[in-house]
């Protein structure tokens, strides 16, 4: 009885003013996204400012971007979507505007301009890879290694070279990044790799040169484990993602080194979830439209060392906001480091992921 | 007395039988009985085995083939799949009508993931069909637009294919119901009005618009051109306008100047392995509403024109995967009951008030997080840790071949013995416990030495302590995947950690499903088998 005269009552009030419901907000926006200082620099650069503006809003953060499609893909089955921003790698956020879960966003529309009005479309430019999603950073998977315990290597292929470089190294449990630097260091040119990967032969040669250091891998699946890895010298090199080395090496003063040669880029954005109620959605635009312009972008530099999605903000990256120290340097976009670059294929490893990922399985396992 | 052995039934105080009367009594109890277990039944109901069932149901459901390309389904079981050729033409142009739709649902991407987990490559094909599918045809929609310009218009596609009881209730007011066929355009234009119902259909829910307004898309003109060629009379059932356009437009098909556009080349173009019949062998393999796939893949079998057949060496890895889940998870229960019975049995055998101080010792691990216990263990473990240190210090191995223990199967039963100690631990201890002790000294009184009294009497009466922590340790071992994935390395994760991957990385629920119903039946047939040799009577947890 209560229930049906309150939903009678929003019907009216929806009805006779339907202008003024549009525009309403809802106070409450949940957040997804990785934790640790990667979800720090976010609540900093973008989520405190934010809430100076707007005291009312109440921000959750929820910690599962490892999960997100899975999770909005039950939600969105359950019916009942309780996010209302997720941060998500590119390749993730493409899964989720193929299978609709995701909004597809008006990037012009939606995003600020850059202060010369240059539109955001085009300020983001390539790195806009699906319609549904807004980038914010660059990162990248690169290798770090102990300056204490071998020589300095200068190319990726150290980590296939057991002789020069003795000890373990430590690589990410999965085929990507991997099956291309075995490539890569077999003799395969650059722009050749997704070809030959395509074919059976390919996948064996792959496999075949990982093979050469199988018993001198450890693997791992969440990105802290290198870091700790390096530290504890259980290994002398290993892949994670840059921030992650950049957080051990300057603010833990590690005796870790960068080796850049053959870094692997990837992105990172945000994803609206589909079927947003109105006014949540309204506090959602509102948000992205703050949290993904310029200033913020930069500012979200100056406590991690991953490089601003848009073009405009790169040159007002600063120093770190706690050591000084400038942070351009340590960017993976960094001309000094971005010399030799894996271009990572998304179309390719959509289609070929699974397939992949049993052989590769398989051969983890024998 | 006398009165029984006259009037045949037995009769209770109030005149009944008292059989009946007996039997509504015990009956009446049964009902409380259940009305009190209810809201736990409901509860497990609705939250555990419901749920459970719903996942295990996605092992062989398989409707989104035939919900997204109905049209598609059909048309292509007439094609002979060992022809070594792709399907004629009709199967293309079902595609059209049904990939249009489903592009603009956001649906066929779903269907390509789905048939990408048989044959790769199908995703993308999906995926860049649907962004060009709604150019199937558009030959068909210029031409017809250029015979006469009334085809461009979305008010001749009413006139020809709504009902007009519908268009007579659009024109009231509030929300547009749903788009209704006339009967003439479904009997005469079949392919067609099928087309546009699916257009009309799904701008009104996708895009809230009507169909009244929007030109359809250019596989509704392809189906039209297919409907008048194959019967060039169909104008015939209309009237009006509608007759005479249609008839334009048969008229200029028979003649034989309309430029035929094949939907095959349209497909091709988009994508070469349109063209491929694997592409289509694996469509028609998967287009029933059930499927036997994902068990067959969970087994390490693949579906073939024979039958299922393993699959290639270097993709087989589930059978080795359950085979290591067992052994392992029993090296386990044997190492907990090796290291909890002593245990146990001194919890058992002191004073109480000591007891109590070394159980909580038992129990304080276990209120300890398991992610902090599994990484006290690589500290603990791994080659530049406490024990290899401790080890190198003490001179018994060399520093340069420290010990490997951790990253192997070795270091996954070490953490997870430590993990399960306590859920072998208790029950033993509690049946231990009720051992008289009186019975030890009546035997050693008799003449037994210790360890006869201790074999002969004391163990057979800890045995259902030691069947109830085995079953407990097993089964929990078995679905274990937090310790293995960390410190398990690649020779000791359990199938587990292959069922979270699936789950929540490669987000084929559908394997995982059929994974986790093999895992249920083998520990169901293992605690039947167990029941069958122990018995289930012999098992106490307190």
């Amino acid at each position: 009885m209560k229930l049906s005269k309150m939903s009678a009552l929003a019907v009216t009030t929806a009805l006779c003013a339907p202008s003024a419901f549009a525009e309403e907000m809802a106070n409450e926006l949940t957040l997804v996204s990785w934790g640790g200082a990667y979800q720090a620099s976010q609540h900093k650069a973008y989520v405190e400012p934010y809430l100076a503006q707007n005291p009312d809003v109440k921000i959750i953060w929820d910690e599962s971007s490892a999960e997100a499609v899975a999770k909005i893909r039950a939600m969105n089955e359950a019916g009942n979507v309780t996010w209302d921003l997720v941060d998500a790698v590119a390749s993730d956020s493409m899964r989720l505007c193929d299978e609709g879960l995701a909004e597809e966003i008006d990037h012009d529309e939606v995003l600020a301009a850059a202060p010369d009005g240059t539109p955001a479309s085009e300020d983001f430019g390539d790195l806009i890879v699906s319609d549904c999603f807004v980038p914010q950073i660059v990162y990248s998977t690169t290798f770090g290694y102990r300056t204490d315990l071998i020589d300095q290597p200068d190319s990726v292929c150290a980590i296939f070279d057991t002789e020069k470089y003795p000890g373990k190294r430590s690589l990410q449990k999965r085929p990507i990044d991997n099956m291309e630097w075995a490539l890569y260091c077999d003799g395969v040119a650059k722009d050749e790799i997704y070809d030959v990967l395509g074919t059976d032969e390919g996948v064996d040669q792959a496999l075949a040169k990982l093979d050469t250091i199988k018993d001198q891998v450890v693997w791992w699946t969440a990105g802290a484990e290198t870091p700790q890895l390096l530290a504890d010298g259980e290994v002398v090199m290993g892949s994670t993602f840059n921030g992650r080395l950049f957080s051990a090496i300057a603010e833990q003063n590690q005796p870790i080194g960068m080796l850049w040669d053959m870094q692997s880029f990837d992105l990172d954005g945000w994803v609206i979830p589909a079927g947003l109620p109105a006014d949540r959605k309204a506090r959602v635009m509102d948000f992205l439209k703050f949290a993904t312009d310029t200033q913020r972008l930069a500012d979200q530099a100056a406590y991690i060392s991953y490089g601003p999605a848009r073009a405009s903000s790169a040159p007002l990256v600063g120093k770190h906001a706690e050591l000084g120290i400038e942070m351009a340097p340590h960017m993976p976009t960094d001309p000094a480091n971005a010399g030799n670059v894996h271009t990572y294929d998304y179309e390719w490893w959509a289609d070929n992921r699974d397939d992949l990922d049993a052989k590769f399985q398989a051969w983890l396992a024998k | 007395m006398s009165d029984i052995t006259q009037s045949g039934p037995v009769l209770a105080a109030d005149g009944r039988p008292l059989k009946r009367s007996l039997a509504r009594a015990l009956r009446m109890q049964k009902i409380r009985a259940l009305m009190l277990i209810a809201p736990l039944l409901l509860f497990v109901l609705l939250t555990f085995i419901l749920p459970i069932a719903d996942m295990l149901f996605r092992s062989v459901e398989n409707r989104i083939v035939q919900d997204t390309l109905p049209q598609t389904v059909v048309a292509v079981q007439d094609w002979d799949a060992d022809s070594g050729e792709a399907p004629p033409d009709a199967v293309y142009e079902a595609l059209a009508y049904d990939l249009v739709v489903a592009a603009e649902r956001k649906q066929h991407t779903r269907v390509g993931t789905r048939l990408n987990y048989e044959t790769p490559g199908i995703s993308s094909l999906f995926r860049k069909a649907g962004r060009r599918v709604d150019e199937v045809g558009e030959g068909y929609l210029k031409q017809f637009a250029a015979l006469d310009p009334a085809w461009g218009e979305p008010q001749t596609f009413m006139s020809v294919f709504a009902d007009p009881e519908w268009l007579a209730s659009r024109a009231g007011a509030g929300d547009e119901p749903p788009f209704q066929l006339s009967e003439t355009a479904h009997d005469a234009l079949p392919k067609a009005s099928g087309a546009y119902m699916n257009f009309a259909r799904t701008i009104q829910e996708e895009d809230n618009d009507s169909p009244a307004e929007e030109e359809p898309w250019a596989p509704v003109y392809m189906a039209l051109h297919s409907d008048l060629a194959a019967n060039p009379q169909a104008a015939q059932a209309f009237s009006g306008d509608a007759q005479r356009l249609l008839q334009e437009a048969a008229a200029l098909i028979e003649s034989g100047q309309m430029e035929t556009e094949s939907a095959r080349d349209a497909f091709v173009k988009m994508d070469k392995d349109w063209a491929d019949p694997e592409v289509w062998r694996t469509l028609k393999t998967y287009a029933g509403k059930y499927t036997n796939g994902y068990f067959l893949n969970a087994a390490d079998l693949q579906k073939s024109p024979d039958g299922p057949e393993l699959r290639p060496e270097d993709e087989r890895i589930y059978g080795t995967l359950f085979l290591r889940t067992l052994i392992m998870s029993l090296a386990i229960t044997c190492s907990c009951i090796v290291l909890g019975y002593p245990v146990a049995w001194i919890l058992a055998n002191l004073p109480s008030r000591t007891a109590n101080m070394l159980m909580i010792l038992v129990l304080l691990p276990f209120w300890t997080s398991l992610l902090v216990r599994t990484s006290a263990w690589k500290v603990m473990l791994q080659q530049q840790g406490v024990i290899n240190d401790t080890l190198v210090w003490l001179g018994l191995v060399s520093d340069s071949d420290r010990l490997v223990m951790i990253n192997n199967q070795f270091g996954t039963i070490v953490a997870m013995t430590h993990i399960l100690l306590p859920f072998m631990i208790l029950p033993m201890y509690s049946v231990m416990q009720t051992i008289n002790p009186t019975y030890l000294r009546a035997a050693k009184s008799l003449g037994a030495t210790n360890w006869t009294a201790f074999w002969r009497v004391y163990f057979p009466q800890s045995v259902p302590g030691i069947g109830a922590g085995s079953i407990l340790v097993f089964i929990l071992a078995i679905g274990y995947y937090i310790t293995p994935e960390l410190v398990g390395g690649t020779k000791g994760v359990f199938i587990s950690n292959r069922i979270a991957f699936h789950i929540s990385q490669s987000l084929n629920w559908g394997l995982a499903a059929a994974l986790g119903t093999i895992l249920l039946v083998i520990v169901l047939a293992l605690y039947w088998a167990y029941d069958k040799i122990v018995g289930i009577d012999n098992v106490k947890l307190g």
